[in-house]
């Protein structure tokens, strides 16, 4: 077990500003120097054959043999099948975008631009004119095309378990509705996730007015329902705020990770971002329980029970001038904090921004609201529009009001439109049984889900790339969905589903959504409209206009909590609330904290973990209530005391049911995102946990550079060692080089799962990462610095440096890796015999080899997933990021055959192209006015290990942080 | 210099036939090295294993001869993406049809064309010039910077059946990459078939790759040119 006291110590102890990754690296225990001095701990154990060393040796020989007549073999034959008609725009080869937008979590859109190979969807960037999106994609985005050709969805319609038709479907479902359309639709009830798709409301809405005693329940685990309460008291009306924070001086989040998952991130980001690395600086103060990216990137950073949180809020809405605040105080929250803070925020009248989580309890959010009234900030940072959802209601009251009629016995048809109730219900509102009590239930799904396996008729639902549909963003901008690839297992849209409601004839999701669009803006040339929606992938005036608001008087206080521990529960970083839990590449993604992978623990803070005696790994008992729940622990350093965050999400029915736990299991009705009186035992087990934060030392190496904007200002160019005992490279034509802002970047690993994407980067599974064989080109790490229970955190993005002098081109026996003449360290599959003395000789660790077959090969679906530009790697290959090499090639035959030079912007590489906050950027060097030799002019751009005189192309800025001098 | 000290000691372990038959072996060795680097050598140069003129059967007997050689029909009337894509891109049915359609519009051998067009279901053709995964090439920048299709295709318009015009293996690529001048020819003749140049190769052949741009050895001879 660490000790917090002797980490102090030493941190104390020490020189100068010290990282550290891992709590046990900050304590340096001996038996950590011992863990670490084996290199490769996992690795040991690994060899268990029996096999002795000469039986070993003559096997290898054999294998030698063997694997020398096998390469023999001829090329077999292979066919070419031309187009019978080819269709208009396709040229095999080229790729095509097209404008769609994927219907993410609280029903939100973000746009896409989908790009098909010969008729595939293999990759999505972002949307530059979709107000969501910006140009950037989140992980979940990047990651939806393997759910699209995942081999594991349904892939035909069943009745009790046994596969049936569409048509037999009809057939029953007809005969079904015929009888409730004779009583008025009273046994039916419909319950989706949050609706905004404007043709799906409407359709809904049609059914309604048909069978007007059928219900419409929504119900969607994560939903944003809260903040609707949150606007009904501060403003008495149904509003959601939209930040402008590229015009906010103080941001002050409490507990928001408006940059992890707020129903914005991706503009929130770019918009916040762009703040961090100017002159005019922002300032960003956070308030919350757990650590979150958005945590981690605050200037000032408050770790506070969720029951302080209000406290603060209150007291900050006091300050503000919000009237009728009483200013409430607790030992947690530091009075000169809320002064400092209240003071900032009041010398940046109009240009600050209070926001908090859409998760608070109505109270915060509304006080924050108010805060931004008495603070002159709407219509400035802050606007409050209609909301986007079709039907904007408290869930949970719908959920439940469903869950009573069941339970009596007042439902005869339940359709299931999504979700997955029957697994994601608060622990005391009994969906799963009651649902048993309803004589014909459907479920519309992708997967086989604990929803579907309690339903009659299962029908596979298309996924958006396979089915026509529309979406709202976050500010009500709609867009049409359209489908890249026919439905791989016959499944159908939502739309489809509803329209066979009535006795008119099926339609397909085309004509529903166009007739629905044509509706509302028919007249004009209605052709010509719709096209151009579809091509810009925004159906225009759509977003919703700001609305003027009057603030309320601000809600009284409610009841202070019972004190003790809090639980926190919150979406897991990568699964959410479940719906990405059968995506491999997201469940492989390391959490942005903890660096977890395949697995979900409940987090703690280091303090908390002393007292409770706990560990990372040890299994814990968490009980509140009469319901208890079994989990592992991890340290987060930054957490708040007595406070654990459960997330939830994770073992959702399916293939990787066996990871993590059910967070779901504690989470009742009364405490859907914090509670009180939660009680800890420990049980004696212990779990490993699969990690990527890897047991390492930095050695005092200076790895992560950080300034305050003070320190920043009086930086002076530092001198850059150009000598070296191998001769220059020269470089005629481009030099390819990258730059990497810390500043800017948030740690939301969108480019690890976009890199992911266009490189064909396999999974590996869960004890392979245990054994450090993660093969991500590009990671991130996240150093800390500081205090452990309250420390500055950084986000790091590693990819290879492409180095003038790279220690893994000398060392190689068979020239697999050797220098390019636009100088990237190129790396060659087919030349690669898997030494592996590259990765031994590299300082930066960034080679990856893969140790087994891990790419699927023989899997049919998922062939089609693969980007054809680029080399599916086998078993023995070493591999590593390539600049994203065949887009340089491409853009330069492009340029070429124009007959001109590559423009700055032209190339850009997949991670630069996912990252919301453009802390990627990519060029060429050669050219003097690109951005990225702009960048790396500047004063804080500085080389990693610059010492060892690799000479790396990848470089980075240094982080710069703009504290509150009065809190210093 | 038999003396005691030999003489009193353990007797000679090898015969003095070892000598020999050690000299032998080692011989023996080479040469059975030899032999196999020979015969490993001739056989990855072998049609066996290149295919270098075996024609290719196909399901329809399309000949080159006639149409490029006979009717001198241009390559990219059917090849249509070669100018734009990496891939010159194999005729959709439609585009045999054009003609087709009017031209031994009853032949028995046009008869999968037709059923093609009839039911939608494409023709299957063999591919002749088939390289490995992991090797990107792309025609139309080769298009662009005046290599001819004959330089790597052959003369087309004498097959009947199309075969394998060269190795395509790596040294037969790196031979043009090396020295690209050898083989670039003005951009109007990249599609002749019988195009010979008027002047020396060597100073038209440097002249172009100045005027084209084309790319110095070191550039054109990076892994990821073509690997990637």
């Amino acid at each position: 077990m660490t000790d917090l006291d002797l980490i102090r110590a030493r941190l104390a102890a020490a020189r100068g500003e010290v990282f550290w990754r891992t709590l046990e690296e900050a304590a340096d225990e001996p038996a950590f120097r011992a863990l670490v001095a084996r290199e490769y701990p996992a690795q040991g154990p690994v060899w268990l054959d029996p096999v002795r060393r000469r039986s070993f040796l003559k096997l290898m020989a054999g294998a030698l043999a063997l694997g020398g007549i096998g390469a023999c073999s001829r090329q077999p034959s292979e066919p070419i099948v031309p187009y019978v008609h080819t269709p208009e725009h396709v040229v095999p080869g080229r790729a095509l975008y097209f404008a769609s937008a994927m219907p993410s979590w609280a029903g939100l859109g973000i746009g896409v631009l989908v790009e098909s190979e010969l008729g595939r969807p293999v990759k999505l960037e972002g949307n530059p004119d979709h107000p969501a999106s910006g140009g950037a994609t989140d992980a979940f985005a990047q990651a939806s095309v393997l759910t699209l050709y995942d081999p594991d969805r349904l892939q035909a319609v069943a009745f009790a378990g046994t596969i049936g038709t569409w048509t037999d479907f009809l057939a029953a479902f007809r005969s079904a509705m015929g009888v409730q359309r004779a009583r008025r639709g009273a046994g039916l009830r419909i319950l989706t996730e949050t609706v905004t798709s404007p043709t799906l409301a409407a359709q809904l809405q049609a059914i309604l007015a048909d069978l007007p005693d059928a219900r419409w329940h929504q119900w969607e685990p994560a939903g944003r329902h809260l903040v609707a309460a949150g606007t009904q008291a501060a403003f008495g009306a149904d509003l959601r705020p939209v930040h402008r924070l590229a015009d906010a001086d103080v941001i002050v989040a409490l507990g928001s990770d408006f940059l992890g998952c707020g129903p914005a991130h991706l503009a929130d980001v770019r918009a916040f971002a762009s703040r961090r690395r100017a002159e005019q600086m922002s300032r960003l103060y956070v308030a919350e329980s757990g650590l979150t990216p958005t945590g981690a990137k605050a200037d000032h950073r408050l770790a506070l029970r969720p029951s302080d949180v209000a406290v603060l809020a209150r007291a900050l809405a006091a300050a503000a001038g919000v009237p009728d605040v009483a200013g409430a105080t607790s030992d947690a929250v530091p009075a000169r904090w809320v002064e400092a803070v209240a003071r900032d925020l009041a010398s940046h009248r109009g240009r600050s921004v209070v926001i908090a989580g859409d998760t608070e309890p109505a109270e915060v959010q509304a006080l924050a609201h108010l805060a931004n009234v008495a603070l002159g900030n709407v219509g400035h940072t802050v606007d409050y529009v209609a909301p986007p959802e079709a039907h904007s209601e408290d869930q949970l009251a719908s959920l439940r009001a469903l869950v009573d009629d069941m339970a009596a016995g007042r439902v005869e048809l339940l359709v299931v439109l999504g979700g997955d109730p029957a697994f994601n219900a608060p622990a005391d509102v009994p969906f799963a049984s009651a649902m048993d009590r309803v004589p014909l239930r459907v479920h519309l799904g992708l997967y086989a889900n604990a929803t579907a396996a309690r339903s009659h008729w299962v029908v596979p639902a298309a996924h958006w790339l396979e089915s026509w549909g529309d979406v709202r963003a976050f500010d009500g901008t709609a867009t049409i969905i359209q489908p890249l690839i026919a439905p791989l297992y016959d499944g159908h849209s939502a739309q489809e589903l509803l329209a066979v409601f009535g006795e008119q004839p099926e339609k397909s999701g085309h004509d529903l959504v166009r007739e629905y669009w044509q509706r509302e803006r028919g007249g004009g040339d209605f052709e010509a409209m719709w096209r151009a929606w579809l091509e810009a992938g925004v159906v225009p005036d759509t977003a919703s206009k700001p609305s003027a608001v009057t603030a309320r008087p601000a809600p009284a206080p409610s009841p202070p909590g019972g004190g003790g521990l809090e639980v926190v529960f919150r979406p897991d970083a990568m699964v959410h609330d479940g719906r990405f839990a059968h995506n491999a590449w997201l469940q492989e993604l390391p959490r942005p904290i903890t660096h977890l992978t395949w697995d979900a623990a409940v987090e703690i803070g280091p303090r908390t973990a002393a007292r409770l005696g706990v560990t990372n790994g040890d299994v814990v008992e968490l009980v509140r209530a009469g319901r208890a729940l079994r989990a592992p622990v991890w340290i987060v350093p930054g957490h708040a005391d007595d406070s654990l965050t459960v997330p939830f999400g994770y073992a959702a029915p399916g293939p990787f049911a066996a990871h993590g736990f059910d967070g779901y299991a504690l989470r009742s009705a009364d405490a859907l995102w914090s509670a009180s009186g939660v009680e800890v035992r420990k049980t004696g087990e212990w779990r490993r946990l699969a990690t990527t934060q890897p047991h390492q030392v930095m050695e005092g190496r200076d790895i992560v550079r950080a300034y305050t904007l003070e320190e920043h200002r009086a930086l002076a160019e530092p001198p850059h060692a150009r000598e070296s005992l191998y001769p220059e490279w020269d470089y005629p034509g481009y030099r390819w080089a990258m730059a990497i802002d810390l500043s800017a970047c948030v740690g939301c690993k969108a480019c690890v799962v976009a890199c992911q994407a266009e490189n064909n980067i396999p999974v590996v599974g869960r004890s392979e990462v245990l054994r450090g064989r993660e093969m991500h080109w590009l990671r991130i790490d996240t150093y800390f610095t500081g205090d452990p229970a309250a420390p500055d955190a950084y986000f790091m993005p590693v990819p290879c440096m492409h180095c003038e002098n790279a220690p893994c081109e000398v060392v190689c026996p068979v020239e697999a890796t050797v220098h390019g003449a636009e100088g990237l360290n190129e790396m060659v599959y087919n030349r690669c015999v898997g030494t592996r003395y590259c990765s031994n000789n590299c300082p930066y660790k960034v080679r990856r080899f893969n140790f087994f077959e891990y790419s699927r090969w023989n899997v049919e679906s998922v062939k089609l997933l693969y980007n054809p530009d680029v080399t599916v790697r086998s078993r023995g290959v070493m591999e590593k990021c390539t600049y994203c090499v065949q887009r340089i090639v491409q853009r330069r035959i492009d340029a070429e055959k124009e007959g001109r030079r590559l423009r700055d912007g032209e190339v850009v590489t997949a991670c630069a192209q996912a990252c919301p906050a453009d802390a990627i950027v990519f060029g060429d060097l050669n050219d003097g006015a690109s951005r990225v030799a702009r960048l790396k002019a500047e004063a804080r751009n500085y080389a990693l290990l610059e010492s060892l005189n690799t000479q790396p192309r990848t470089t980075y800025l240094a982080a710069v942080r703009n504290p509150n001098p009065e809190l210093a | 210099m038999t003396g005691a000290f030999h003489s009193d000691s353990m007797p000679q372990i090898f015969h003095p036939s070892t000598n020999t038959i050690s000299r032998v072996s080692i011989a023996g060795v080479l040469a059975v090295v030899a032999l196999a680097g020979a015969v490993g050598g001739s056989l990855v140069d072998s049609t066996y294993l290149t295919s270098v003129r075996v024609p290719q059967v196909q399901p329809v007997p399309f000949s080159h001869e006639h149409h490029v050689g006979g009717l001198g029909i241009d390559c990219r009337y059917c090849h249509t993406t070669v100018e734009t894509s990496s891939f010159a891109g194999v005729p959709a049915t439609e585009i045999c049809m054009n003609c087709h359609k009017q031209i031994w519009s009853r032949s028995a051998m046009l008869e999968p064309v037709r059923a093609s067009f009839r039911t939608g279901e494409p023709l299957r053709w063999n591919r002749v010039y088939d390289l490995a995964g992991f090797v990107y090439f792309d025609h139309s920048i080769h298009v662009h910077k005046g290599v001819g299709c004959v330089t790597c295709h052959g003369r087309v318009d004498t097959m009947p059946l199309l075969w394998r015009a060269n190795t395509l293996q790596m040294g037969w690529c790196l031979d043009c990459h090396r020295e690209p001048w050898r083989h670039l020819r003005p951009r109007e003749a990249v599609f002749s078939m019988d195009w010979q140049p008027d002047e020396d190769q060597e100073t038209l052949g440097h002249r172009l790759a100045k005027e084209y741009g084309v790319m110095d050895a070191r550039e054109l001879t990076s892994c990821w040119t073509c690997h990637r």
